[in-house]
């Protein structure tokens, strides 16, 4: 079995109303000193199969078709221990 | 004309839109998310609602349903299809229309009456208008900012294929204004308010979106005619 984590971010560019809310509780609760905050998702896929190059391809076509959506999201893969 | 509804899991406006395509003087035709069956529909609306609950991304999993693949494979041939709220957010991740419906900007889920400026009326959803009519509809989302590159956004207002425009304050912070957009063939038509609740004078704000319904009257079946 593999694991590989897939991280997906609002892109830079695009309006991020969630991490904006966080941004602005932060301080309420006495958080001082935060500028920025941007909120994505994590997904932790079990895969089949030992970890190889063709393994992360899969995960990343994954990404690419369904996990993320590339119009508004960028998103990165990685092999992790399992 | 046969006008399809599809109904998904999720799905809240299917009833409303039915209701408004036979007002307009159409047969509606009920259609199933998990059918690869169009049953032979000269149009298709993607209603309102949260369909699969917006998980993962609104209109991420009801993309690969299975009617979703008639749908698409039926827009390219021009089947005329018109995705209401969560329907454009489908459209939008089914590719059959460019750019993306991200949550509002000010967080805050809108329910109201909203004027519109239709700036295109060439498309087959909105040529009962005339153009730069100005209307009044139901507009209710959470997640109704359309947001696409400079690049999208430059080439939609350069095609003249920004169907509608928010008038009296942007909404939800939609760029440009933005309320619905067309394909460059016009066929398929996107919009985040909603026609269907403003077809009867009893309930809802009047009449005004009943045009969306009457104009595939005008030209699919003066199309037909024609050929």
């Amino acid at each position: 079995m593999a694991r590989v984590v897939v991280d997906v971010m609002p892109k830079p560019e695009i309006l991020d109303p969630q991490g904006k809310a966080v941004l602005g509780a932060l301080p309420r609760l006495g958080f001082s000193g935060v500028t920025d905050v941007r909120q994505g998702k994590r997904f932790e896929l079990e895969l089949e199969g030992e970890p190889s190059e063709e393994l992360l391809d899969q995960a990343r076509r994954m990404a690419q078709t369904l996990l993320s959506n590339p119009v508004i999201e960028d998103f990165h893969v990685t092999l992790v221990d399992s | 004309m046969r006008v399809g509804v599809v109904t998904f899991p999720g799905s809240l406006d299917d009833v409303d839109a039915a209701r408004a395509v036979r007002l307009a003087g159409h047969e509606s035709v009920a259609l199933w998310h998990g059918d690869h069956d169009l049953q032979g529909v000269d149009a298709v609306i993607l209603p309102g609602g949260f369909s699969y609950g917006d998980y993962l991304r609104c209109g991420a999993i009801s993309r690969f349903a299975p009617v979703m693949t008639e749908v698409v494979a039926g827009a390219q041939r021009g089947l005329p299809v018109l995705g209401i709220c969560n329907g454009f957010q489908i459209l939008c991740e089914s590719h059959l229309l460019p750019g993306a419906l991200i949550r509002n900007d000010h967080r805050k889920f809108v329910c109201r009456d909203q004027r519109l400026r239709l700036d295109n009326t060439d498309t087959v959803w909105t040529s009962a208008y005339s153009p730069g009519a100005e209307i009044t509809v139901v507009l209710k989302n959470g997640e109704g900012a359309f947001v696409a590159d400079q690049e999208t956004l430059d080439r939609l207002e350069g095609e003249g294929r920004v169907v509608a425009r928010y008038l009296g304050g942007n909404p939800n912070g939609s760029l440009h204004d933005i309320a619905g957009i067309a394909n460059d063939a016009g066929n398929v038509v996107g919009l985040m308010p909603h026609p269907e609740h403003a077809v009867e004078d009893l309930c809802g704000p009047g009449i005004d979106g009943l045009g969306f319904f009457t104009s595939l009257l005008e030209t699919v079946e003066g199309r037909v005619g024609a050929s």
